[in-house]
């Protein structure tokens, strides 16, 4: 068991307990970090990894550290990321029971937070940039290629979940479908 | 069963039949606490939940920690948070070796494929819902591109963007006095 890297992993993950604001996808942007930092996991990877978070039980956040942390160590590996990813809001949340009762009222936190929520609403944007490019496209010799199929099932998918009716359907259903076309029409 | 037996198997409960996080956790959350255990009150429910959502981390481990402390102390917000962890831990864990043993098989592949597009339609939507819920007036709309700009075309860390995101909202709102 290298002690340098469990250090590495835990440190990396409980940097993005610390800083990602707002929950799941919030986490996204740090975890594209990480694959250009360290060979842990590929963007593929993740790509795979938002998937069987979303269809999994339990918050998205933990899911997705479980996974990556699995993904560099094994079985300890995920318990390593998960307990880092964590430390932070412990010890901030009781920090913030013990001494602040009315957090929230507080001007400073207000204004912090109010330029924060859509800055999140950025970087999240940006890192679905990422993931688009590597699912949506082959890289070849030449450079990045178009891959048909997958792009007009994106387009296919993201035009029915605006439909209000449909929007009720979890996560779940839609993978679920996805794994059905991907066979059938051997992508 | 003592009180943090109690803590971690709600919260483990929770944090199994929940999927996806944030928002969708709200009805399990009242269920649990108010209405099964009565351990808070639904105010302080949604006050606790406020914060989960404005500190740093996942908002369901905060509101773990936050509802552990108040019944049972430090201790208690670990255990509950510990509970939280649990399913998320072994489910994943269980899933992930599958999936290893599988991922060179050619159905595999294809199936990975078609989950791939439908992420991206899923992820560009949870954008799209953000973007209408956070883009409320014009220095929402200047932060978010900004913010957008630097993530894309600067080599800097995604902290540096938050800390500048909040300075910028400070300024603006606390210090300058402009009305939200």
């Amino acid at each position: 068991m290298n002690g340098k890297l469990i250090f590495l992993l835990f440190w990396e993950f409980m940097k993005i307990g610390l800083f990602a604001v707002g929950g799941g996808p919030a986490t996204l942007p740090y975890l594209m970090d990480l694959t250009e930092k360290f060979d842990w996991y590929t963007m593929e990877d993740l790509t795979n990894m938002i998937a069987i978070s979303e269809s999994t039980p339990g918050p998205l956040g933990l899911n997705m550290a479980t996974y990556a942390g699995f993904h560099t160590l094994g079985v300890f590996g995920g318990a390593v990321a998960t307990l880092g990813l964590v430390f932070p809001s412990v010890v901030v949340i009781i920090l913030i029971a013990k001494f602040l009762e009315d957090f929230n009222e507080n001007k400073y936190v207000q204004g912090a937070f109010a330029g924060i929520r859509p800055a999140v609403t950025a970087l999240i944007a940006s890192a679905v940039y990422g993931v688009c490019k590597v699912s949506l496209f082959v890289e070849t010799e030449t450079g990045y290629v178009p891959a048909v199929k997958t792009i007009v099932l994106c387009a296919v998918v993201f035009a029915l979940l605006q439909v209000k009716k449909l929007q009720k359907y979890h996560p779940a259903l839609w993978l679920l479908f996805a794994v059905i076309v991907g066979i059938v029409f051997r992508f | 069963m003592n009180e943090y037996m109690q803590l971690y198997m709600a919260f483990l409960r929770i944090g199994l039949l929940t999927f996806g996080g944030g928002l969708a956790m709200l009805p399990m959350l009242k269920y649990e606490l108010v209405e099964k255990k009565k351990w808070i009150t639904e105010e302080d429910l949604l006050d606790c939940y406020a914060i989960g959502q404005c500190t740093p981390g996942i908002i369901a481990v905060n509101t773990a920690t936050y509802v552990g402390y108040k019944r049972k102390g430090i201790a208690g917000g670990i255990v509950s948070t510990l509970g939280m962890v649990t399913p998320s831990l072994v489910i994943i864990t269980l899933v992930a070796i599958c999936l290893q043993a599988f991922i060179e098989n050619v159905w595999v592949q294809h199936a990975l494929m078609g989950v791939r597009a439908v992420v991206c339609a899923l992820m560009l939507n949870t954008v799209l819902t953000l973007a209408k819920k956070s883009l409320k007036n014009a220095f929402c709309a200047a932060v978010c591109a900004a913010a957008f700009a630097l993530a894309m075309f600067v080599d800097i860390p995604t902290v540096c963007i938050v800390l500048l995101a909040g300075a910028a909202g400070i300024l603006l709102y606390s210090v300058g006095g402009k009305k939200q």
